[in-house]
């Protein structure tokens, strides 16, 4: 049942760097993850990688494999052809560190910048009521592992380097879609915010941090689609615009 | 250099490590979108074979100008004939503007052409061409922020274009109760082209995505929950709905150049 | 070599999972300076595995609930091991952590009325854990992770600098101590492979478990024990550590996912055990104590689904040590499935649709991992290590270190609460009630005493701890050792234990400690696993001997320990804590008496059921004043 499996990992470091090939064995069931540590244990002692579930909880172990962004340890060796050549690199947008270490900082910088839940300031611990429809929406998002594959593979910061300082990214779109969708979130200019400081308009809705998800968040469709919709009533939309002055005048909003 | 070709980057001397076939996509849209292009293109300057009693073309109605006969235009005429350089302007251009604008600003097409036109990028994890690149945050691409003035455009297209297969409920002497090959053809179509403006991401978002309490809004939450499950395959709508309007227009344009006739059921 | 990084705080924190986190909080919101380490990113640490969901009596499902309540199932679940006083705490004070996370932004599942629903597992009486699908623990961690960003950004408008910073990446491997008082830590970042001092008066030491000196474990790497080992080095006490939890169910095939989870929610929600044959053989291993609340036939603990107050639930919600007991009979006895293991069925009870909603995690688990539908199929699992009981020894409202002035220790790290053995869900209230109290036991020793600084001797020490393994060449190599003492551990200190096989591994492990000291490492400083598993391996080895020795030492059978040769539980064991401490050589191991239980709290319980626990004297007293 153990075959041997051509792999072909990518070594260096900031300065420089290549793809080395390697022959390891692979046995039924494993996942990417497997076989790299079985290259850590026997011939390359100081290969880097991150990792910490093995079970695709913590968005740990992402690299590109074969090219494209995905965990580790959730992606089979048998999904590839018994004669391809698995090729493993670290994530192409953010710095490389060592193999396949990538410096990620960038996404904790941008979670800095996105204004954090604000619940209604008389509401008493125990006592928030809210409906489990008005939490779903959410939720969803709340799933995400935070393995920043979607930030890796969107083009907008990946083909761009320049683009990273006005551009949260598909991560940080899905927290403030949760923030906005909140039931008891207070935070009225979420959806200004997002378009002039954090670069909603910048994505062009091309889905790629759609198709890499590793927890099936839909992105796109269901907080980047919607918060342009939002984005619109407040910012692009005369009627709706003109309704909410009005509103506001009466003192209904 | 920049992208992933920049200096704090892995040093990778491709743009992409892709095994896969990863441009078939994108090459396949392109054809598609073109042939279609091209034929509408076409049949729109044609202006004629687009109406065929009780037919009309998808491409041609509502028809807005006095080149029709009369029991075409659902509207009227308000255009009259209006020419330039003695080149009588196609009735087909007064409306084809909101059928495009509609699609063009859909994000599912957006989403299509920029990945297959515009190669930005022209798939995942594939560097794209271009040097700089700032989104839809300027003109013109901001514009696709209008995406709802065009649904609401399309929804009435969509009623106009219902009336039309309603009316095919009749022979070619303009009497009800009869129903032909020609009926199923505008009755699909229409179908088609609701299920697309129904399963639009502002139409989800008007239905109840804007709501931040579906709680307190137990219809509209419905409705969004139906809508969600349509927009889930609007891509498949967006397709489907393109070849149901040009495959109209090639049944309507058979009948009224005469290649075929339309058979009737009664 | 260059300037030596130095930080100053007045609190750091070891370990940024659910009990760290929870005490950087607390520390600074009452206007401290924060350092949070962690060994891994920011938000990855263990704690974002759990899923099945936070045990809190807040009673929003049966109104039935209280903090008495839980507290006597706490108790029954530790077989009356516990540290009474911490049982007690937790109990109480767990509703509140709960609400607090919401009032952070935690989004539970909601009941009808709109309040966090709760669910059940075994163990609990009533429905008592908040749960977010499967995934509580990423809810979790997310969420005080969200708040510290909050209070991040707090301090950048306020003051225009951060008052509390996370050092991810970074590896402690000393607790530095000055005149008897602990003065700051040393350690070293695994991307960079340089090292750093912080001074700070007061550490806390949250760094979760020891899973990883186990072949099969539901852990991450970084459940290697440090801090147990760090805070046996610094002169602090472990407590209990024979005790180790082995969780019922764990993927078995294929191999290489061998030990991952299977939620107890997917026996929560309705699954059923099953051997070979196909019998529910669960009902065969209900031991006496719990005869009265668990059905002894299907159409009961089927009932139960249906109407909890008149039926006793299935069998399979005993308590994790029972139920992994009884499934290694039945795969010892030959009734288990080609890869070692019995069925879990949940597809029979309820529709495709409730189990990818109530359990998307593992319905995707299976599906990636193993091509198992468990919609349609019954799944494969097995017992895995997955949760040590033992730990540092604290006084519960501090969770002060006991012996180190300045130290204190939250979380699965410390030891007590639990007694023999955890119930499911009572970790991560755990984290948040003893993880604020440490922060406050913190607080309140950072107001009262000075900070030392570091001596250059202790830091020169520290360094070249460090430095060694790169000077040494030829030996070892860092992975062999540690698959050999998992192999050992697992092999020999396993769930079913007998003298003559402790014994063999007490020897076993030294020898592995001596072979240790000459690991050499391969390749630079620069993130260099080889190199940092060196130093996770010592720990592991430390904590191994801890364990090996108290397993000897406990000559009767109680929750996550079972000897063979002494298959009863002994009530006069029940009144005795086994405390290991490090003499710089080796580990040793003394008896403790068990602080004895207050009479209000005595007065809980049905005093027949005391009579299965507790001696003739101690029952005639009726707990102490
Ligand atoms: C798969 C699984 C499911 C579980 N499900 C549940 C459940 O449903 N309910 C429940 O109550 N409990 C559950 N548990 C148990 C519970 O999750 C853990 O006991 C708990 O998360 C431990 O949290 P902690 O804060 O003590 O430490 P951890 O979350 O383990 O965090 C330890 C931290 O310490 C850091 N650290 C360690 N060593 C060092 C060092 N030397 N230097 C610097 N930093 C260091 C690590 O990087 C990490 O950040 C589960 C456990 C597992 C494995
Ligand atoms: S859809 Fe937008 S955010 Fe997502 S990858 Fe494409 S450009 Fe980036
Ligand atoms: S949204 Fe998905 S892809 Fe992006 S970080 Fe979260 S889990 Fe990863
Ligand atoms: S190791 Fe946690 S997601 Fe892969
Ligand atoms: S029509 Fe495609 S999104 Fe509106």
């Amino acid at each position: 049942m153990a075959r041997k499996l051509n792999m072909r990992i990518w070594r260096g470091d900031s300065v420089d760097g290549a793809l080395q090939d390697v022959q390891v064995e692979a046995n039924e069931g494993e996942v990417v993850l497997d076989v790299i540590h079985r290259v850590q244990a026997t011939q390359m002692g100081d290969l880097a990688v991150r990792w910490n579930c093995k079970a695709g909880k913590c968005g740990s172990c992402s690299m590109e494999i074969n090219g494209k962004p995905r965990l580790a340890c959730m992606t089979q060796v048998a999904s590839y052809g018994e004669e391809e050549t698995i090729t493993v690199t670290p994530l192409r947008a953010f710095p490389v560190i060592k193999d396949l270490v990538t410096d990620v900082s960038f996404n904790y910088k941008k979670a800095m910048e996105i204004p954090a839940y604000a619940p209604p300031s008389d509401l008493k611990p125990g006592e928030a009521r809210m409906q489990q429809v008005d939490v779903e929406r959410s939720q969803e998002f709340r799933k995400c592992i935070e393995c920043f594959l979607c930030q890796d593979t969107c083009h907008v910061i990946r083909d761009h380097e320049e683009n990273k300082k006005s551009f949260a990214g598909p991560r940080f779109f899905i927290r403030i879609a949760e923030l906005d969708m909140h039931p008891l979130d207070t935070l009225r200019n979420r959806k200004q915010t997002a378009q002039e400081e954090h670069g909603l308009g910048m994505c062009n809705i091309t889905k790629c941090c759609t198709e890499v998800c590793p927890e099936h968040i839909r992105i796109t469709d269901n907080a980047i689609i919607p918060m342009k919709e939002r984005v619109v009533d407040v910012k692009y939309d005369p009627v709706r615009w003109l309704g909410s002055k009005i509103r506001k005048r009466e003192g209904i909003v | 250099m920049s992208g992933v070709f920049s200096p704090s980057r892995a040093k990778i001397a491709v743009r992409t490590l892709r095994t896969d076939r990863w441009w078939l996509q994108p090459a396949i849209t392109v054809a598609v979108l073109v042939s279609f292009i091209i034929y509408a293109t076409i049949r729109a300057f044609e202006a004629k074979f687009y109406f065929a009693e009780p037919l009309i073309s998808p491409f041609y109605s509502p028809c807005l100008t006095s080149a029709c006969p009369t029991n075409g235009s659902l509207l009227g005429q308000p255009f009259g004939t209006i020419a330039i350089f003695g080149m009588v302007i196609s009735p087909a251009l007064f409306i084809l503007i909101f059928p495009l604008g509609f699609r063009m600003t859909c994000y599912y097409y957006r989403k299509a052409y920029y990945r297959s036109f515009w190669q930005s990028p022209p798939a995942c994890a594939v560097a794209e061409p271009h040097k700089t690149y700032t989104g839809e945050t300027r003109a013109p691409l901001i514009l696709q922020n209008g995406h709802r003035w065009f649904f609401f455009a399309g929804l009435i297209f969509n009623v106009l274009l219902s009336i039309d297969a309603v009316l095919a409920f009749r022979n070619a002497e303009g009497q009800w109760g009869h129903m032909s090959i020609g009926t199923l053809v505008l009755l699909t179509n229409a179908t088609l082209l609701w299920l697309y403006s129904a399963s639009c991401h502002t139409c989800r978002h008007t239905i109840g995505g804007r709501l931040k309490h579906f709680s307190q809004h137990p219809l509209r939450y419905k409705l969004w929950t139906w809508v969600s499950v349509l927009n889930h395959k609007h891509p498949t709508f967006a397709w489907i709905s393109l070849f149901g309007v040009a495959l109209t227009d090639v049944y309507v344009r058979a009948v009224s150049s005469g290649s075929i006739s339309n058979l009737y059921f009664f | 070599m260059s300037e030596l990084e130095r930080h100053k705080f007045d609190v750091v924190v070891i370990g940024a999972g659910g009990a760290g986190l929870r005490a950087a909080v607390e520390a600074r919101e009452a206007g401290l300076s924060v350092a949070i380490i962690c060994k891994s990113l920011f938000g990855k640490a263990h704690t974002v595995m759990a899923e099945g969901g936070a045990a809190a009596s807040m009673g929003n499902v049966n109104s039935g609930d209280n903090w008495m309540v839980h507290f006597r199932d706490t108790m029954r679940g530790g077989k009356f091991l516990n540290h009474y006083r911490m049982a007690e705490l937790h109990a109480k004070e767990s509703p509140d952590r709960i609400y607090e996370l919401e009032m952070w932004g935690a989004l539970f599942d909601r009941t009808k009325e709109g309040k966090i629903s709760q669910r059940n597992f075994g163990g609990h009486e009533y429905p008592r854990l908040a749960h977010v699908g499967d995934r509580t623990g990423l809810e979790l961690i997310r969420t005080m992770q969200q708040k510290i960003v909050a209070l991040q950004q707090n301090d950048m408008k306020t003051f225009g600098k951060l008052w509390i910073e996370v050092f991810a990446e970074l590896t402690v491997t000393e607790i530095l101590k000055e005149d008897g008082k602990v003065a700051g830590v040393y350690g070293y970042w695994r991307e960079s492979g340089s090292e750093v001092l912080f001074e700070a008066p007061a550490v806390i030491i949250a760094t979760g478990g020891v899973g990883k000196t186990f072949k099969i474990t539901s852990n991450s790497w970084e459940g290697t024990g440090d801090g147990h080992a760090l805070a046996l080095k610094a002169g602090a006490n472990l407590v209990d550590m024979e005790f180790l939890q082995f969780h019922p169910t764990g993927m078995v095939w294929p191999p290489s996912v061998r030990g991952i989870l299977v939620t107890e929610s997917v026996r929560g929600e309705g699954g059923i055990l099953t051997n070979i044959k196909g019998e529910r053989f669960m009902f065969k291993y209900i031991p006496d104590v719990f005869k009265d609340k668990y059905a002894d036939n299907e159409a009961e603990a089927d009932r139960w689904y249906l109407d909890q107050d008149k039926n006793r639930r299935p069998p399979e919600l005993l308590p994790r040590d029972e139920v992994a007991r009884a499934i290694n009979t039945e795969v010892k006895a030959g009734r288990g499935t080609e890869h070692g293991g019995v069925f879990l069925d949940v597809s029979k009870r309820i529709s495709a649709e409730i189990i990818k909603k109530r359990l998307p995690s593992m319905w995707h688990q299976f599906y990636e991992l193993a091509g198992v539908d468990i919609t349609k199929e019954p799944m494969e699992v097995g017992p895995t290590c997955h949760y040590v009981m033992g730990g540092v020894e604290v006084v519960p409202e501090t969770a002060a270190a006991v012996g180190v002035d300045g130290l204190f220790a939250a979380g699965e790290v410390a030891g007590g609460m639990h007694g023999s053995n955890r119930l499911g869900g009572n970790s991560l209230s755990d984290l948040l009630v003893f993880g604020r109290r440490a922060g406050i036991g913190a607080i309140e020793y950072v107001r009262a005493n000075e900070a030392k600084s570091v001596s250059d001797s202790s830091i020169k020490a520290a360094s070249q701890r460090i430095e060694a393994p790169f000077t040494r060449t030829g030996g070892e190599n860092a992975y062999s050792l540690h698959a050999e003492l998992q192999e050992i551990t697992h092999n020999l200190v396993g769930i079913i234990r007998t003298k003559s096989e402790l014994v063999e591994a007490i020897e076993k492990i030294a020898d592995i400690r001596t072979r240790s000291a000459n690991i050499s490492v391969t390749g630079g400083r620069k993130f260099n696993p080889g190199f940092h598993l060196a130093f996770d391996l010592d720990n592991m080895l430390l904590v191994a001997e801890s364990t090996a020795k108290c397993a000897v030492g406990r000559e009767e059978s109680r929750g996550g320990h079972t000897r063979d040769d002494f298959p009863g539980m002994d009530n006069k064991w029940r009144q005795v804590n086994q405390i290991s401490s490090f003499d710089g050589q080796k580990v040793n191991v003394r008896k403790q008496a068990l602080p004895s239980i207050p009479k209000e709290l005595f007065d809980l319980f049905d005093v027949h059921e005391l009579e299965k626990y507790m001696t003739a004297e101690e029952i005639a007293k009726g707990g102490s004043n």
